[in-house]
């Protein structure tokens, strides 16, 4: 008596040569999808194809490697590289190179370095941004007297606030934070101003005939209706608070991801200038992903977007 | 001055004398809405402004509610000046303005969290009005979970949720497809005979207006003023094929087309000169 079997899918790639195609054809599946899987997939073979062509550049001669040189080799040298991140006793009198901190923990104190001076800059110009901006409205006082200074200093660009850094705050953190405030403050402020103005009137009309007062019209229709474009623009401002702390601590501090590209410049080292690169890269990358689970779960109500492009 | 003191009894739900409005008074964008309004609604009573678009019939409910302040006259309601904003006069809009953070027994009983209410007696509140319009299953939804349709009905049961006197309906069902429109139509003749209040409704749509009025208020293009009130009197229920019903369309469609023809003429002639 012949008893036919259907293929067991649910083995997957261990099962007979005749699911093979099926497993094959669901990993297809799972690489077109949104899953996590997926987007680690896309993300290595994105990444992936940028450092081979790279490599490629290097393999037929076009790239110098002293100028330009390929993952392999500055990724290669990251034990010999991690030493100069030690900026902070480098250059202190009686101290040799091997005093102090290995390399991986010079590695580390520095990105927490930079990292702290990222979010307290990012932080406070956020709370006094939007703080602001939501007082800019909500007075028409502090509006007329506050807003044109606002708007007359925003397009200043954060180098020029350089100088005043290091007047005010001399040399340490403060001047690095003050440069990330500096830069952030005045276009968070324009930015809650805009946004406040792009709420939908029939809300807050809603809310007025519903007999709600301005403190409360703009604590529950206003706050909550601009918190998804405040995000949006908090998103941007993180990678602004991340180009500008470079700036500030490749002059005004004594160590920090700054520093160690100055450093780089200063001896010629390029491979350290794209190790810094790639480590910067790898952490702008991992705390726009860590704001965007934060934006999923403060914006519960806000639909998935992307759907209405995929069709295209 | 002259319409200070009322003449007229403190029982009527609306009383609108002289009433007019120009936007951007006193500068060169200067533009007149409504002029010289005088209209009384009953308690109770189902009122339709109907009128060509631009014609000022939202800008009259918007100062009826309280939102905007008239340039000119005054309007009463139940004996009291309107100046600010009451939940006695609920507004709902065209576009749906539900919360979108809100979930839609929180957003029936927004008005309730105003003033402080537990949230037991919010919820409660929130549970009899969705009862009301029929939605009590999506108690617990977010608005964008809900259709064109269901979100205006969750937008009536916030309004009824205030126990107001007078419903304000700036083109409620205007962006819903005819089907609905006319499911809602009859969901609203229940809803306006169990709750007691006046309605106020603003529309373009002259089948609408035959359906749902005891009086159709006709506006004339801009400036908007009352061109006629002419009062339906069909027996409810309605049978909109009636005879009746159809010289009423006729009616109307024939005072809306001057008034249409008249503002296609302005537009016309400012387009040549500007």
């Amino acid at each position: 008596m012949a008893v036919v079997t259907p293929p067991d899918y649910s083995r997957g790639a261990a099962a007979a040569g005749a699911s093979r195609p099926a497993a094959v054809a669901r990993l297809f599946a799972t690489m077109a999808g949104e899953g996590v899987v997926a987007k680690i997939f896309w993300g290595c073979l994105s990444i992936g194809l940028f450092a081979s062509l790279w490599e490629l550049c290097w393999f037929f001669g076009w790239a110098d490697p002293k100028l330009l040189p390929p993952p392999h080799i500055f990724l290669g040298s990251i034990a010999d590289q991690g030493k100069f991140f030690n900026t902070a006793t480098r250059w202190q009198v009686g101290k040799s190179m091997t005093d102090g901190p290995s390399a991986f923990e010079s590695v580390m104190v520095t990105i927490g370095a930079t990292t702290m001076r990222v979010f307290t800059g990012l932080s406070i110009a956020s709370v006094l941004g939007v703080g602001v901006g939501v007082l800019i409205r909500y007075n028409a006082l502090f509006d007329k007297l506050v807003l044109p200074t606002v708007t007359l200093l925003s397009p200043v660009s954060p180098i020029a606030w350089l100088p005043v850094a290091i007047f005010i705050f001399g040399i340490g953190n403060g001047p690095a934070i003050f440069m990330v405030v500096v830069a952030l403050f005045f276009h968070m402020v324009l930015a809650t101003v805009t946004q406040i103005d792009g709420v939908s009137p029939n809300l807050i009309n809603v809310a007025r005939t519903m007999g709600a007062s301005k403190p409360q019209i703009y604590g529950r229709v206003i706050v909550p209706a601009i918190l998804p474009g405040m995000l949006a623009v908090l998103r941007m401002n993180l990678f602004g608070a991340w180009m500008v702390v470079l700036i500030a601590e490749s002059t005004g501090v004594g160590y920090g991801m700054g520093q160690v590209i100055m450093l780089a410049r200063n001896t010629f080292n390029p491979s350290l200038v794209f190790f810094t690169i790639a480590v910067i890269g790898v952490l702008g990358f991992a705390f726009d992903w860590l704001l965007r689970q934060a934006q999923r779960r403060i914006l519960y109500w806000l639909p998935d977007t992307k759907e209405k492009l995929r069709g295209l | 001055m002259a319409f200070d003191a009322p003449v007229f009894s403190s029982k009527d739900a609306v009383v609108c004398r002289g009433v007019g409005k120009t936007w951007a008074a006193g500068t060169r964008r200067a533009h007149e809405a409504l002029r010289d309004i005088h209209l009384d609604v009953a308690p109770g009573e189902f009122v339709v402004f109907l009128g060509p678009s631009g014609c000022g019939k939202s800008t009259l409910l918007y100062l009826i509610a309280g939102l905007e302040d008239a340039t000119d006259g005054v309007t009463w309601s139940f004996g009291d000046k309107v100046e600010v904003p009451s939940p006695e006069r609920s507004l709902i809009f065209q576009e749906t303005s539900l919360f979108p953070w809100l979930t839609v027994w929180e957003n029936v009983s927004f008005g309730l969290s105003i003033r402080g209410a537990s949230k037991a007696e919010r919820r409660k509140v929130a549970e009899e009005a969705l009862q009301r319009v029929g939605l009590k299953a999506a108690l617990d939804k977010r608005p964008d979970e809900l259709s064109g349709g269901m979100r205006q009905r969750v937008a009536v049961a916030r309004a009824l949720a205030m126990r107001p006197k007078v419903l304000l309906m700036d083109e409620p069902f205007a962006a819903l497809d005819v089907q609905t429109r006319a499911r809602m139509q009859d969901f609203l003749l229940d809803v306006w005979r169990d709750s007691g209040a006046s309605v106020l409704f603003v529309t373009h749509h002259i089948d609408e207006a035959v359906a749902l009025a005891d009086r159709v208020v006709v506006f004339t293009s801009r400036p908007g003023r009352i061109k006629t009130i002419v009062p339906i009197d069909l027996p409810r229920p309605r049978n909109l094929f009636s005879r009746e019903a159809e010289a009423l369309r006729i009616q109307l469609t024939e005072l809306l087309r001057d008034e249409v023809d008249r503002a296609f003429a302005e537009q016309e002639a400012l387009s040549v000169t500007a």
